[in-house]
């Protein structure tokens, strides 16, 4: 059996776990604890080591989705976790503002963990308070040539829609890389 | 129970303020990046501080100080060498070259700038070793340390923000596809402007700080404020490969690899 893996990342409820949860054909293997810091009790419980999801390809290849901790004092595993993967989605809450530069933070520490290719998905579109793509893309600093997506986590289609923009990126640098 | 531990899990700051609580007598030891610094207390007030192997000798402090001339920066090195910095600082005041003061204020505005340098190191072994004195043939003064810890705490917020700006140094820098821009017209700053004669894809930001001399705060700083002015962008060194199919495919048949590739993409869409 060959697998491959794709990990997904971004601030503490950015909404990793749920994106996982709606294309994985498994129930979320999630290591989720109850949130203790008043700071961050936004959510009832939190991702504390990995979340892991499966994508049955053929018999011969799985797609495992792997979502890191979004908590800052979990980065210990983000190193870990990020060895050998395809590619990994940047996930940030379209809504809170105040997550973006810590996203930014996290998706510089990624991209220099390994050079793969990468999207960010601006999760929570469908909230009526989501800030609009091009307003967080100057937010993020984010160069004209990176894939910045809308998603709503909770949705199917769009999700499918990040992982497959995520898929093309790396078939692309594939391509590039021969040239 | 010896105090010692890791700057990752207390602060310089935080060692500062037990120091000063306590009244502390004795000498904390740090083994930083590359350096050794050794900051003496008595009753917890500062009263000496050397990093690594700089030179200290107090002809060179008061030149730094400009209470001496290089002329007589250079008379003294060449005709004092017998004596200590205590013996040198009575002669220089007792001759009526300088002022008690001239001599202590210079000295604690070097052994405060030795602490100060002490904030940007992230990590490295400490230890307070309360029977070892500073040098006896050393001047000591005596610094409080409430407005150090003020500052410290700044310099670590400061610090903590810009880890979480520029959170790897080993990454290069670009300057941004702006046409409209013209780099002569932007005011800089000094530093500013030796980072940016830097600025190029293949140079990570840790060579360019070790080219300009700046440490990790400085050379973050620099960066900081011209990501902020959309001058320059983050991006991977030049040099580095673009992507390992090795690590990331189970297989390392390029053919195989895509066929993997084009089976991901099938899947993703008939889901």
């Amino acid at each position: 059996m060959q697998t491959v893996k794709i990990v997904v990342t971004g601030p503490f409820n950015s909404g990793k776990t749920q994106f996982i949860q709606t294309v994985s054909e498994i129930d979320v293997v999630s290591t989720e604890r109850k949130v203790t810091a008043e700071a961050e009790k936004i959510k009832e419980s939190t991702t504390v080591a990995m979340d892991f999801g499966r994508i049955t390809v053929d018999d011969d290849l799985v797609l495992y989705l792997f979502g890191t901790p979004g908590q800052k004092r979990f980065d210990f595993m983000w190193e870990i976790l990020s060895e050998g993967m395809l590619g990994f989605v940047v996930m940030v809450d379209s809504t809170r503002p105040e997550t973006f530069r810590e996203a930014r933070s996290i998706l510089e520490t990624f991209r220099a963990y390994a050079p793969t290719p990468f999207v960010v998905a601006a999760n929570k579109q469908d909230k009526a308070d989501a800030w609009e793509l091009n307003d967080m893309r100057v937010a993020l600093r984010l160069d004209s040539k990176i894939k910045l997506l809308p998603c709503t986590a909770t949705k199917k289609q769009p999700v499918k829609a990040v992982l497959l923009e995520l898929l093309y990126s790396i078939l692309a640098e594939m391509e590039a890389g021969e040239a | 129970m010896a105090l010692k531990g890791n700057l990752r899990d207390f602060t310089i700051t935080q060692l500062l303020n037990l120091i000063n609580l306590a009244c502390k007598t004795g000498t904390l030891v740090i083994e930083g990046p590359g350096e050794v610094a050794r900051t003496a207390f008595r009753e917890g007030k500062l009263a000496y501080a050397q990093i690594g192997q700089h030179d200290d000798a107090l002809p060179t402090i008061l030149l730094k100080n400009r209470k001496i001339s290089p002329a007589q920066h250079k008379f003294l090195q060449e005709k004092a060498t017998t004596m200590n910095d205590k013996e040198l600082g009575l002669l220089l005041v007792n001759a009526g070259y300088l002022s008690q003061e001239d001599v202590l204020d210079s000295l604690q505005a070097y052994y405060v700038d030795a602490v100060r340098q002490l904030f940007t190191w992230a990590e490295g072994f400490f230890r307070f070793e309360q029977e070892i004195s500073p040098p006896g043939d050393k001047i000591l003064v005596r610094v409080d340390l409430e407005n150090l810890i003020i500052e410290g705490s700044r310099q670590l917020r400061e610090w903590e923000h810009l880890q979480e700006e520029i959170p790897s140094l080993d990454m290069a820098l670009k300057f941004t596809d702006r046409p409209g821009t013209n780099l002569r017209d932007i005011n800089l700053s000094v530093e500013e402007w030796r980072v940016v004669s830097y600025v190029n894809p293949q140079n990570t930001m840790r060579q360019i700080a070790k080219a300009t001399k700046m440490n990790d705060l400085e050379i973050r700083r620099v960066v900081y404020s011209l990501l902020q002015a959309g001058l320059v962008e983050i991006v991977r060194p030049g040099g580095a490969p673009v992507i390992n199919p090795k690590k990331m495919f189970p297989t390392s048949d390029r053919v195989e690899q895509k066929g993997i590739m084009d089976k991901l993409i099938s899947r993703i869409r008939s889901l």
